[in-house]
């Protein structure tokens, strides 16, 4: 895939995934899915509204974002079947690579990326909710930039 | 959920509860099998002992578009140590739905000793049984299988056109909006996709994860299942039944249910499904 002008952490954690083989690459997954943290109190308390739910992700995915810049926003999310591991490792990998960056950048990021991730055997299923996550971030980065050029 | 023997299915030895499987952890003549929609479930912690079988890498075949061959399945069993007369017990997550897709494919090559474990990673998960990352080892085996037999439980195009012409059985296990055409495939996916959306005329529609609770992934009794099957859709258990979905693994959930737990006679998975259908020139299609 280009990576060019997506955020550079997710540039740089694609680049390092590219190295390892299948085993090595879920054994990494794991790890951001342990790193998984769920959307704070602050932003968002159960039950959380349908209008942050991911459509189509079989594992409950909630996404909220808040501005944190002028240009720029973190992203919170919320896994709620406990099953939902992949949706958990995405969930944290685009909180500590996407969170805080141009929303430009997020903007470019392509669905590919999932692919990129979690290879390409991913079931289709599992496929659609990630893609799910991503561009539900992708909406909160649209809408944001769209109140900029306003 | 009840005791899986007071729930009226036809043939209940071919499920065995959580609480058999923990009691059975160190048997030498049990293998336990997780097979899973997710790749990092089984890494992340399984059931002490389990072994993962994997569906694009164990079962299918890497070149063709087809299930392993006999030497294939051999060379699966001796790496998971089991011979023909280990008993074999499939979970996983998403209500079994993979487990029984890896226990259909292991019919293909008759290993009658399996079972499913009701209520999957779910169940056991929600009662707080141990998880383990260690992935166990198994002296290698020789187990001498038959040569794979498509013809009892697998149907191809031919025999599903076949079966069509003659007035046979269809079930549609896919959501309601892939059997109306409404939702064809994400464009990401281009290997499951499918030029043309409907589903095969005559199908009853309906979807697979029906036929479990959503609370804790068992199946539903078999009064339940027949309410669902026979009074409302009006399927017969003496009639061939072809079930299908995109791809074929969905449909060998409900062919597990159809057939062992109602007892249909005459069951068969087409794992062409929509991905075939859909795309094949000059077949009959409805919306």
């Amino acid at each position: 895939m280009s990576a060019a002008g997506i955020p550079r952490a997710l540039a740089d954690l694609l680049d390092e995934l590219s190295f390892l083989d299948r085993a090595e690459r879920v054994d990494y997954l794991i790890e951001y899915a342990d790193q998984f943290e769920n959307v704070p109190a602050r932003i968002a308390t159960r039950p959380y509204s349908e209008e942050h739910r991911v459509k189509r992700c079989e594992s409950q995915a909630y996404v909220w974002a808040e501005g944190t810049g002028a240009d720029a926003q973190r992203y919170y999310f919320a896994v709620e079947n406990p099953q939902g591991i992949s949706a958990r490792s995405f969930c944290a990998i685009l909180d500590q690579t996407v969170s805080g960056a141009p929303l430009a950048q997020v903007l470019r990021i392509p669905g590919d990326a999932v692919f990129d991730i979690y290879g390409r055997e991913l079931s289709m299923g599992k496929g659609e909710g990630l893609l799910g996550i991503l561009t539900a971030v992708q909406g909160f980065a649209r809408e944001a930039a769209t109140r900029q050029t306003r | 959920m009840t005791d899986i023997a007071s729930r009226g299915y036809a043939n209940p030895d071919v499920l065995v509860s959580t609480e058999w499987v923990a009691a059975h952890l160190q048997d030498p003549s049990i293998r336990i099998v997780e097979s899973n929609e997710d790749q990092l479930l089984y890494p992340a912690g399984h059931i002490p002992g389990a072994v993962q079988v994997d569906w694009a890498a164990d079962l299918n075949d890497q070149l063709r578009r087809d299930y392993l061959q006999r030497e294939g399945f051999e060379a699966l069993m001796s790496r998971i140590g089991a011979t023909p007369e280990t008993l074999v017990v499939f979970y996983g997550d998403r209500n079994n739905w993979w487990a029984t897709y890896a226990f259909w494919v292991f019919q293909l090559f008759g290993h009658g000793a399996a079972r499913v474990m009701d209520g999957g990673r779910q169940k056991w998960e929600q009662e707080g049984r141990p998880l383990v990352r260690e992935v166990p080892s198994y002296d290698a085996t020789g187990y001498a299988a038959p040569e794979r037999n498509d013809t009892a439980i697998r149907a191809f195009r031919d025999d599903v056109m076949a079966h069509l012409e003659a007035g046979g059985q269809l079930v549609d296990v896919r959501s309601p909006q892939e059997y109306s055409g409404e939702r064809l495939h994400m464009p990401d996916f281009p290997n499951e996709g499918a030029l043309r959306g409907g589903h095969i005329p005559g199908a009853k529609s309906i979807p697979w994860a029906r036929a479990a609770n959503p609370e804790d992934g068992t199946f539903r009794a078999a009064d339940e299942l027949q309410a669902i099957y026979l009074d409302e859709q009006g399927l017969a258990p003496a009639g061939e039944t072809i079930a299908y979905c995109r791809i074929g693994e969905r449909s060998s959930h409900t062919w597990f249910v159809l057939t062992h737990l109602l007892g249909f006679e005459n069951v068969r998975n087409y794992d062409g499904s929509w991905t075939e259908w859909g795309n094949l020139v000059n077949v009959p299609i409805e919306k």
